[in-house]
């Protein structure tokens, strides 16, 4: 069950402006059957580019629904270059917010709004898919120039986000590199760096026996040796088999209660210095 | 509304009958020994156990009671089957399964295939129908196993496992079903069968949550799940859930006194509820296969608007069922059993799952009858694509 405010309960069970505005001169219309969601708006725009009445249809969950009704409560009055600014975190803060899973329902209002103004001014909806840059995701029909925009105005900084306020990368997820891109350079263009990729550490090029052999050689004699001499100690390499490295321990070290911490240490160097594999045992007497 | 919930989403979960709520409590109450200490305070306890191990291997007519093993939940059932053959023969990399099995199954494929085993998932028909040919030709002497539900939980389609149990054991094969929705609601009988092994579920049988049983026909190869104690003939480590496992007893002994009403009591309430909403909604069409599903089960799509509102709606007049749409469930997609059916879109978002129990009543089903169209027709008048009782335009001419 999702956690929805009283404000999206009542807005979905007793949606304001339903149905078809007849003399509606600003119409937009967006998503689709196959999406799940899909928003026709209508506004009626005065001589003085005021709305002076908005209508919706909505095919869609129950927030859907309530986001489209919200919108046209609140561009009610307003004049175009007014409504123009509404973005969709306005719509989710109208309502009391909207779960995070839902946040494209907010997106979609947005969109819808975009596309009326459009049509109002006359603007060819070629043209404009044309500015909506390269589809990304197929699933779900999501073009480029709308998943930055949406990651500029809400300050996106991870994939599920993106998918949850545009639903892009929400279906067979390859589309999920081409968005990691789109994230950093719009945190790029804000003058920040995020890093969406995971960071996957540089892996350090197969050795050689032989190589791996003198490696270890000298990480005991430049860099550990010289850190057991400080407590009286010693160390003494006896053998090399596979990953493990036997060692026996010399001088205060030997007798230490601590000689199994100290192989800890070892260990933790080996496997900074050489590779990460690395197991050390400690010969027995 | 004072009206008490009319709850029509036993498929998700069920009632705990109050007998077996009788049974189980003074097992968390008064008799709270360890069924394996050697005192007589803990000894009684075990021998309850083995009372509602008898009553389960009744319901589904098995040979021995040890063939009865006690876990935590069907999932677990579930996995301890499959983990189990495939450390049985490891030698065996392959395992069928179909599009349209429970999570519970189907999440595990992607783990199973990193571990380099193959899983291959039948397809089936608009009607959810499997296709005897497809499996024949993937079946082979070096299938681990064969795992497939004896009936879906979102259509209720019931599938011709012991069919394909007796094409499995001619290989050599072992065969596993997912039977947590077809328990108490058809007949199980493992002395004529050639299954492996069934899971079953409490919970979906009038008993508690965390509680469920997989039976092992005696003579399968069987690896346990969890080790670390001697219980359940070790082949299910951890002290008895011993209350639980005394529920499970009683609801299976209940189911067998209940087996008849499903087929018919239950199948009239689902017939007359399918009957009265398909008469008054337009474009409302029954997904899955009607000559061949639970009696319990109807699975309704309206077309052109989607199921959370429809969901909402319902829930403001006090009835629970669930939704195939991809809005109730947090992923993008709607049901994957309905795509795997190839449901158009149109159709696919508005699916609405009502299962029904014996607890129901024809009172309830009247009341659903009469409020549910009105709840279609006022999510159809928001909706873009329908205008003045017709769809705007057809999506998918080709599916009927």
């Amino acid at each position: 069950m999702w956690d929805y405010t009283d404000k999206v309960k009542e807005y979905f069970l007793h949606p304001k402006n339903v149905g078809v505005l007849e003399d509606a001169n600003a119409v937009g219309d967006v998503g689709s059957i196959t999406c799940g969601d899909a928003l026709k708006l209508m506004l009626k725009v005065d001589e003085n580019e005021k709305i002076v009445d908005a209508k919706f249809q909505t095919f869609g969950c129950g927030s859907a629904i309530a986001s489209s009704s919200a919108l046209t409560e609140m561009v009610i009055g307003k004049t175009v270059e007014e409504a123009e600014k509404i973005s969709n975190q306005d719509i989710a803060d109208f309502l009391g917010g909207l779960p995070k899973e839902k946040m494209h329902c907010s997106v979609m209002g947005s969109e819808a709004l975009e596309a009326a103004i459009a049509n109002y001014r006359g603007i060819d909806l070629k043209i404009i898919e044309e500015e909506e840059g390269p589809l990304i995701c197929q699933c779900f029909g999501i073009h480029e120039k709308l998943i930055e925009k949406t990651v500029m105005e809400n300050d996106l900084k991870t994939i599920e986000e993106v998918t949850n306020y545009t639903k892009a990368g929400g279906g067979c997820e390859t589309c999920h590199p081409a968005i990691e891109d789109i994230i950093e350079k719009v945190w790029k263009m804000k003058g920040k760096e995020v890093h969406v990729k995971e960071e996957t550490p540089e892996k350090k090029p197969a050795m050689t026996n032989l190589q791996k052999i003198a490696l270890i050689t000298e990480t005991i004699e430049k860099e550990i040796k010289p850190m057991l001499a400080q407590d009286g100690g010693d160390i003494e390499l006896i053998d090399i088999s596979g990953n493990e490295v036997l060692v026996a321990l010399r001088g205060a070290c030997s007798s230490c209660v601590s000689a199994y911490y100290t192989v800890d240490g070892i260990e933790d160097k080996l496997r900074e210095m050489v590779y990460p594999d690395i197991v050390v045992k400690l010969q027995k007497d | 509304m004072d009206r008490e919930v009319v709850y029509m989403d036993n498929n998700a979960t069920t009632m705990v009958a109050p007998e077996v709520f009788e049974e189980m409590k003074p097992y968390l109450t008064q008799f709270y020994g360890n069924p394996s200490s050697m005192h007589t305070f803990g000894g009684q306890v075990g021998k309850k156990i083995t009372e509602a191990r008898s009553r389960v291997q009744a319901l589904i007519n098995a040979e021995h009671d040890t063939e009865i093993i006690f876990t935590s939940c069907g999932t677990e059932s579930n996995s301890t089957a499959i983990f189990s053959a495939l450390q049985a023969y490891p030698d065996r990399k392959e395992i069928i399964t179909t599009r349209v099995e429970h999570p519970a199954i189907l999440s595990l494929a992607p783990y199973l295939e990193k571990q380099g085993i193959a899983v291959v998932q039948l397809k089936v028909d608009k009607h959810g129908r499997l296709d005897m040919e497809e499996y024949a030709h993937f079946l082979k002497d070096d299938t681990a196993l064969v795992t497939i539900m004896t009936a879906n939980n979102e259509t209720g389609t019931i599938f011709p496992v012991e069919e394909m149990a007796k094409m499995a054991n001619e290989r050599g094969v072992l065969f596993h079903t997912d039977a947590v929705q077809a328990a108490g609601k058809l007949p199980i009988n493992m002395k004529e069968s050639c299954i492996n092994m069934i899971s079953l579920s409490g919970h979906k049988l009038h008993a508690p949550k965390g509680i469920g049983t997989l039976y092992v026909r005696r003579g399968t190869k069987f690896r346990p799940f969890m080790r670390g104690g001697h219980q359940e003939r070790n082949r299910r480590a951890g002290t008895e859930n011993v209350a639980s496992v005394i529920a499970m007893g009683k609801a299976a002994e209940l189911a067998m006194t209940h087996l008849d009403d499903e087929g018919s009591k239950v199948k009239a309430m689902r017939d007359r509820l399918e009957k009265g909403i398909l008469e008054s909604v337009p474009r409302a069409i029954v997904n899955g296969d009607v000559e061949n599903r639970l009696p319990n089960t109807s699975n309704i799509s309206f077309e052109f608007i989607e199921g959370e509102g429809i969901l909402l709606l319902m829930n403001d007049l006090n009835i629970a069922s669930s939704s195939g749409s991809a809005c109730t469930s947090g992923s993008l997609e709607p049901s994957h059993v309905l795509r795997a059916m190839g449901v158009p879109f149109t159709a696919a978002h508005g699916s609405i799952r009502f299962s029904l129990s014996r607890y129901n009543t024809m009172e309830e089903i009247d009341y659903v009858v009469d409020n549910l169209p009105p709840i279609i027709e006022k999510l159809r008048s928001i909706s873009p694509f329908w205008k003045d009782g017709n769809p705007i335009m057809e999506f998918d001419p080709d599916y009927k």
